[in-house]
């Protein structure tokens, strides 16, 4: 799924330019439409999401009766369990509850952890949130200028820099960069707080407002349990924000090539204008809107894909909780993070949009 | 991911040499543990019966009798039963109830309550329930057979058991005593506090739970008016660290006092470092290798005598298992009633050899299919070694644990390779699955029986000697018992115990007392100290 799904969908309209009557029902009509058609194909996206993710783990080759009872479990306790949990019925039947249900806002009970599936992810989704958007930050702050300043010195020094950066970025594996970032910073240096969110003493220490430990900490106003989760998250949040800026600056190196090449920058250089006016003010400026998309999905995937470095760090978020419950066979849970995901997915992707008619004055 | 194993271990082992001293400290009086602990789904002691949940419950709650946490090898000792005594025909027992003994809600822990909680796991009927319905306890007998007054509780049991089978299983955790007040006023229902429990405590234990996140933490904190004396340590933070480089790194850093999923590379590593000790426990695992009787070549009882000569005991435990097992050969892990210290086979591929020859078995070929972790597919392909070498190929397909666990519920594993981990503290509960097997037909459906499983036909003396000690009340009497059926099984089974489950946790150099529950039982936090 991408930005321009959502484009093709919601029916981004540039005016046609015999469109000049400014007839407001209409207008108001078009809008409605304009919203009926997102939330129509939200809706679509959604069920389409929602039955592949059923069918896998219905087809998957895992019972998950014996996860709930054991493999000391007898014939009877076992047919107990797997009335109970709905299997016996028809699979369209079984999704058809499964929706019904959710639609109830009622995502079941996940059989890996006994509770709730909603008061899981409310408790995991905020950690991974947390780590995607430090990390996110970390990939935009440095990715960015990192692309733009490799694009203006094209082969020169720092553009080489970047590409290695990228390449290794791109190329090692999160699991090893992680275990060498705990072994170098937290096992040999000490700079760094070490698996978990927070120093086991702080463990329950502060309340739970938001679940994002930072805010959580500032918002109790506990200074040295914010220092000490701020210790925590930096590392892994890094990582994800390598592994970000290496995608962030060469979408951007790439993007500001194509506008330097162009020709208003060659008029801009002519009329005599700084090369940093140049750069950062007209070129720049064109490429903010595909860097806009490519920040969103960046964003998205660190939600979903952070898996490795939540187990390495011991982060008990979104990754790890849908993994286990995936080797569980544990499907509720699977569904109900695989929802969370796909909304983050949609609502990034409308936030995009968003900003492109901010962003892009003929779009308004 | 043996590559990134492999190179973790070079880079840790690089870093030990620039790795500083400590300088990080958990406080005097909490015991902070790091290990897996994704597996707890509830904590409901009549449900509960993942190794995780085990260990908190074995904490939170009390049962009319306990284990010494000083002193595992004295068996069951009074606990909320102050003293018992058996009827003369030995079908009931009577407890005493210890007085002045309160819940963590402030509620008397009457005799009332101990009858209640086992009364309300048999009518639960969940996984666990087996081992107190063996003594013929059903949902609807459950009311009459379980009875009480003011101060004493007696069961009536179908037959005249032992009395070491019965109180050893009074030990397990789905005979925890819960507040049965509190309990029914938070139950939802017919679900007798089911979904309440799963996440809430109402024990009498040492410790009180203080929260669970799943796959993320277990907070305890101390049961200050505990009967037996509050616990020195009055926090105790269980936290879900899976790898076990992780822990290791927290471990000499001082961050956490304990660290119990160490692999064998990092375990030889803690134990050189500085402040920072192993110390290892058996545990009750037995890691076996199942001979399907369905397999022709396999059933034929010169080729189960030359397997027994075909695993390279020390080899294995030495190079592939490193220390996380020991060799063990018969079924009851040492640590039990009528465990058997007797190791009678040695690898020997020449008398294997002459076994099969004297047979007249020249060749033969099995597919087997092994569980994709490292442990058994490394001990597989020895094996698949060492019977090459006798002359018979083995072939070895890597599968899935539940893969695995499916097929060899259907009977379709040839060569089984896998550990079996005891349900309780009593002889019976591996003799009842190793060397009990009354109906080895296919519509039997035995699934729980590993006889059953490898189609075992046990013969009928050695299925009427397991019975028959489950109801011998003289102890040393029944543990010899126990010992004669193992050396049976030795000289001729086709079910071939191979090796014990060791723990090595990594402890801080102050820790004190820790006791990971031994062969019989779960981790008990109460007698652990820190000294300076």
């Amino acid at each position: 799924m991408s930005a321009s799904d959502i484009d093709a969908a919601g029916g981004r309209e540039t005016p046609s330019p015999g469109d000049q009557r400014p007839a407001a029902p209409s207008a108001t009509r078009r809008r409605a439409k304009r919203i009926g058609g997102v939330i129509l194909s939200l809706a679509l996206t959604m069920l389409g999401l929602m039955l592949v993710t059923f069918i896998i783990g219905r087809v998957m080759p895992i019972d998950p009766v014996l996860k709930v009872v054991g493999e000391r479990a007898t014939q009877a306790q076992y047919d107990a369990a797997y009335q109970a949990m709905g299997l016996d019925d028809p699979l369209i039947v079984q999704f058809l509850n499964y929706i019904r249900d959710v639609i109830e806002g009622d995502f079941g009970r996940s059989i890996s952890t006994g509770q709730l599936v909603l008061n899981d992810i409310k408790r995991v989704f905020p950690a991974t949130v947390e780590l995607a958007t430090l990390g996110t930050l970390i990939g935009v702050f440095v990715g960015v200028p990192l692309g733009v300043i490799a694009a203006a010195n094209r082969g020169g020094i720092i553009d080489q820099v970047a590409r290695v950066l990228a390449i290794v970025g791109y190329s090692v594996p999160i699991f090893w960069l992680g275990l060498m970032g705990l072994l170098i910073f937290y096992g040999i240096l000490g700079w760094v707080g070490g698996p978990g969110r927070q120093d086991i003493i702080y463990t329950g220490m502060v309340p739970t407002v938001t679940g994002l430990l930072l805010v959580d900490c500032l918002i109790a106003g506990d200074w040295g349990a914010f220092k000490d989760a701020f210790s925590h998250i930096i590392l892994p949040a890094s990582l994800l924000g390598y592994f970000s800026l290496a995608y962030i600056s060469r979408m951007t190196r790439s993007f500001m090539l194509e506008q330097l090449s162009a020709e208003y920058v060659t008029t801009a250089r002519v009329k005599g204008l700084s090369e940093r006016a140049v750069i950062w003010g007209h070129a720049f400026r064109n490429i903010a809107i595909p860097l806009v998309t490519v920040i969103a999905l960046s964003f998205g995937s660190l939600l979903e894909g952070s898996v490795l470095t939540e187990i390495i760090f011991s982060w008990p978020g979104l990754g790890q909780y849908v993994t286990n419950a995936l080797l569980a066979g544990d499907m509720n849970a699977v569904l109900g993070g695989t929802i969370v995901i796909g909304t983050c997915f949609v609502a990034l992707n409308l936030l995009s949009d968003l900003l492109y008619r901010v962003l892009d004055p003929r779009s308004s | 991911m043996n590559m990134q194993t492999n190179l973790r271990a070079l880079l840790l082992a690089s870093a030990v040499a620039f790795a500083p001293a400590a300088y990080a400290e958990t406080p005097a009086d909490a015991l902070v543990v790091a290990g897996s602990i994704n597996d707890i789904i509830t904590l409901d002691p009549a449900q509960a019966f993942e190794f995780s949940g085990n260990d908190v419950n074995q904490n939170t709650y009390d049962r009319l009798v306990d284990f010494d946490p000083a002193d595992l090898d004295a068996g069951f000792q009074p606990s909320l039963a102050e003293s018992w005594e058996a009827s003369e025909d030995g079908t009931s027992i009577t407890f005493t109830m210890r007085e002045g003994v309160t819940f963590h809600s402030g509620n008397p822990v009457r005799a009332e309550d101990a009858a209640w909680s086992l009364q309300r796991a048999v009518k639960l009927d969940k996984t666990p329930a087996f081992i107190l319905t063996q003594f013929g306890f059903t949902p609807d007998n459950v009311d009459e057979m379980i009875t009480f007054d003011d101060t004493t509780l007696t069961l009536q049991l179908d037959a005249p058991y032992a009395q070491s089978f019965v109180l050893n299983c009074l030990t397990a955790n789905i005979a925890s005593v819960v507040d049965k007040e509190l309990v029914m006023q938070n139950a939802e229902g017919d679900d007798l506090g089911n979904t309440w429990l799963a996440t809430n405590d109402a024990g009498s234990g040492p410790y009180v739970l203080a929260g669970w996140r799943a796959n993320e933490v277990v907070q305890l904190t101390a049961y200050e008016d505990y009967f037996q004396g509050a616990p020195a340590m009055k926090r105790v933070i269980v936290q879900n660290v899976e790898e076990s480089s992780a822990q290791r790194l927290q471990l000499e850093r001082g961050d956490i006092d304990v660290a119990r999923d160490l692999s064998p590379t990092d375990a030889d590593a803690v134990a050189e470092a500085e402040g920072v000790k192993i110390e290892e426990q058996p545990r009750g695992r037995i890691l076996y290798m199942g001979l399907n009787q369905k397999d022709e070549l396999l059933s034929n009882p010169a080729v189960i005598e030359a397997m027994k000569y075909l695993v390279d005991y020390e080899g294995i435990t030495s190079s592939i298992l490193k220390g996380e097992f020991v060799t063990h050969q018969s079924f009851l892990p040492k640590g039990y009633l009528g465990a058997l210290d007797e190791t009678p086979w040695t690898y020997d591929v020449e008398k294997a050899k002459q076994i099969l020859a004297d047979a007249g078995i020249e060749g033969g070929e099995v597919t087997t299919i092994v569980r994709d972790l490292r442990e058994y597919t490394d001990v597989a392909q020895a094996l698949q070694g060492s019977m090459a070498e006798a002359g018979l190929t083995l072939n070895i397909e890597q599968m899935t644990g539940a893969q695995v666990l499916d097929a060899y519920r259907a009977r379709e594993v040839p060569i089984f390779l896998g550990e079996w981990g005891p349900d309780y503290s009593d002889p019976n509960t591996n003799a009842a699955t190793f060397a009990y097997n009354p109906d080895n037909s296919d519509e039997a459906n035995a699934t729980g029986l590993l006889a059953w499983r490898n189609a075992y036909e046990v013969p009928a003396e050695m299925n009427e000697a397991t019975l028959a000690a489950t109801q011998e009340q003289d102890s040393d009497v029944r543990a010899q018992m126990y010992q004669d059926i193992q050396r049976q099984y030795q000289a001729e089974a086709p079910i071939i115990p191979l090796f014990q489950r060791i723990e090595r946790a990594g402890l801080r150099e102050n820790v004190n007392g820790w006791q990971s529950g031994g062969a019989v039982t779960s981790v008990i936090y109460r007698g652990v100290t820190k000294g300076e």
